[in-house]
């Protein structure tokens, strides 16, 4: 290892984690949202679930390099627009996520939705107040793996000149420096862990009910005693 | 009133689950739907709700048809008390009694508020209302459930199977505190139950169920028991088996007192008769005092 390349380089690493952070989120929130619509359609049908889910499939399975170089050609962007990165990663996070989100809505208890329904709640009223939020811990699961997926594929974008952490492979390759390598690899793995510590802790704030009750019982006890 | 003229209902599917049924199921009384499993109890009630549109026939609310009605006007209006609860998983306690009323644009506040009051009225300590469901035993959570069934203090409460999932002794305290709350609010009440004590504990005019949703007998409690209308009658209040028929034991007596056994003609001891100086007590009790327990003498019928 050589320290003194990372001294020197500090800015520089501060500099491409950003672009990677920028690069990672826009993919991860895109694809959450979209596979909301997509997920919900799919737990309602069964022709919608398979006819999703194998799209989705497919999608997954475009090599990451070749769809970076075909989304420029099919959205007429310069190629190094880092749009084309954000769009080609929005892609498989929606592809990865549809199945968690069809998951997700059919994990819902039809007895709670019917009674939701029963009391008086409109359809939108309990897709938002009931389904969307007791679907929340399956897709909360399913975000954590797009975005550890989104993160690492976000280093490809250097290949076609977005620079991100990647750069550092691609250069480190070139020049055959291990230092620099190792330096993208345990900054990759610290953006995709600070992002599931973000993930996660912005799901229990959102979803209390779904600490483990024993948990929160013994914590009561604990503090009544 | 609710009347149900000549509904049928025929699920998507081809099954025939209500045929031509017609009630009337008169306002602050309690009228329970028994029988077995699969004779369309659950249906003939979702009907008057909205949750099942009829195929053909009139469901009216003191003569408007429901049909006319917007359902979720409608349901909003009606409460709704079902196995497990149905309570939101995800919404405290006091939150879920408060649901309806904020729906309905009530302030958050003043629902709040008066969740706090029902949960009074159920018989529910306040400091549970913070808690969530799946932190309340299953007999507060069906009492969370009746609290919000009231919660829009609705003319029609339905209750579906609410008790079926508790423990007997659980089951026989709620089902006293149901009795308590009729005599304190007098709603018209459809009770489903596929238990005939329960019926004939909580009803004023039970209707027993055959499959398709054909009525077999209806009337009082005691009507039914001292003329069952058919065998099938007979062997669902387990008339047949001697269950009903009681006799003084001769056998069995307390060691003191006056009372005396009463069995079945199984010789099972089902309970206690006065018997004061050797005279059998004879009188006519007033419905439900029976059975009605020393909460409600307190609550009262001023
Ligand atoms: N949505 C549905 N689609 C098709 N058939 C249905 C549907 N709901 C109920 N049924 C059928 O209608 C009949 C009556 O059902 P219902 O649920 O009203 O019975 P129930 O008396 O409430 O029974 P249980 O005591 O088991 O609750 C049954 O044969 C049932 O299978
Ligand atoms: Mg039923």
């Amino acid at each position: 290892m050589n320290w003194g390349w990372i001294g020197s380089n500090a800015g520089l690493i501060g500099t491409r984690v950003l672009e990677h952070v920028g690069l990672s989120v826009p993919p991860i929130i895109l694809g959450f949202l979209l596979s909301i619509p997509l997920g919900y359609a799919a737990s309602r049908s069964k022709a919608a679930r398979s006819v999703l889910l194998t799209l989705g499939n497919i999608a997954y399975t475009i090599p990451s390099l070749a769809l970076l170089v075909l989304v420029p050609i099919i959205v007429g962007a310069s190629i190094l627009n880092p749009a084309n990165v954000v769009i080609g990663l929005t892609v498989y996070a929606v592809a990865l996520m549809v199945r968690a989100s069809a998951d997700a809505f059919s994990s819902v208890p039809r007895d709670v939705a019917g009674s939701a329904t029963a009391v008086g709640f409109s359809p939108a009223q309990r897709f938002i107040a009931v389904e969307l939020p007791l679907a929340g811990p399956v897709l909360l699961a399913g975000v954590r793996v797009v975005s550890v997926s989104t993160v690492s594929l976000v280093s490809v974008g250097a290949l076609i000149g977005v620079d991100n952490l990647g750069s550092f492979f691609l250069d480190a390759f070139q020049r055959s420096f291990f230092t620099e390598a190792m330096v993208g690899i345990v900054a990759v793995l610290f953006v995709a862990a600070v992002f599931d510590v973000i993930i996660t802790t912005v799901g229990r704030v959102l979803m209390p009910w779904n600490r483990r009750p024993s948990a929160s019982r013994r914590t009561s006890r604990v503090l009544t005693a | 009133m609710i009347e149900f003229r000549d509904v049928t209902k025929r699920f998507p599917d081809g099954t025939l689950a209500v045929d031509d049924f017609s009630l009337v199921i008169p306002s602050r009384q309690i009228t329970v739907l028994v029988g077995s499993s699969g004779s369309g109890k659950t249906t003939l009630m979702r009907m008057i709700n909205r949750m099942v549109d009829a195929t053909s026939g009139a469901v009216e609310i003191d003569g408007v048809n429901v049909s006319t009605i917007e359902p979720v006007k409608l349901r909003r209006s009606i409460g709704y008390v079902m196995q497990n609860s149905g309570l939101l998983p995800h919404r405290r306690v006091v939150d879920n009694i408060a649901t309806v009323p904020i729906l309905n644009g009530t302030p958050k506040a003043q629902a709040r508020e008066r969740a706090l009051q029902l949960m009074d009225t159920v018989g529910l300590d306040r400091s549970l209302a913070e808690r969530y469901p799946a932190q309340l035993s299953g007999g507060q959570q069906q009492r969370v459930g009746v609290a919000r069934g009231l919660a829009m203090d609705p003319n029609i409460l339905l209750m579906d199977e609410p008790f079926s999932a508790v423990d007997p002794i659980v089951r026989d305290e709620l089902q006293q505190e149901v009795l308590r709350l009729q005599a304190e609010l007098a709603r018209t009440i459809v009770f489903v139950s596929h238990d005939i004590d329960e019926a004939f504990l909580l009803g004023d005019q039970v209707v027993v169920l055959e499959r398709g949703g054909h009525i077999v007998q209806k009337g009082a409690p005691v009507d039914i028991l001292a003329n069952p209308a058919t065998e099938f009658v007979a062997t669902f209040i387990g008339a047949d088996r001697g269950r009903r028929r009681l006799v003084v034991s001769d056998t069995a007596r307390p060691e003191s007192g006056d009372d005396r056994v009463l069995v079945d003609s199984g010789g099972y001891p089902v309970g206690l008769i006065s018997a004061r100086d050797g005279q059998l007590a004879i009188g006519s009790p007033t419905p439900k005092s029976r059975s009605v327990s020393n909460k409600t003498d307190q609550a009262g019928d001023a």
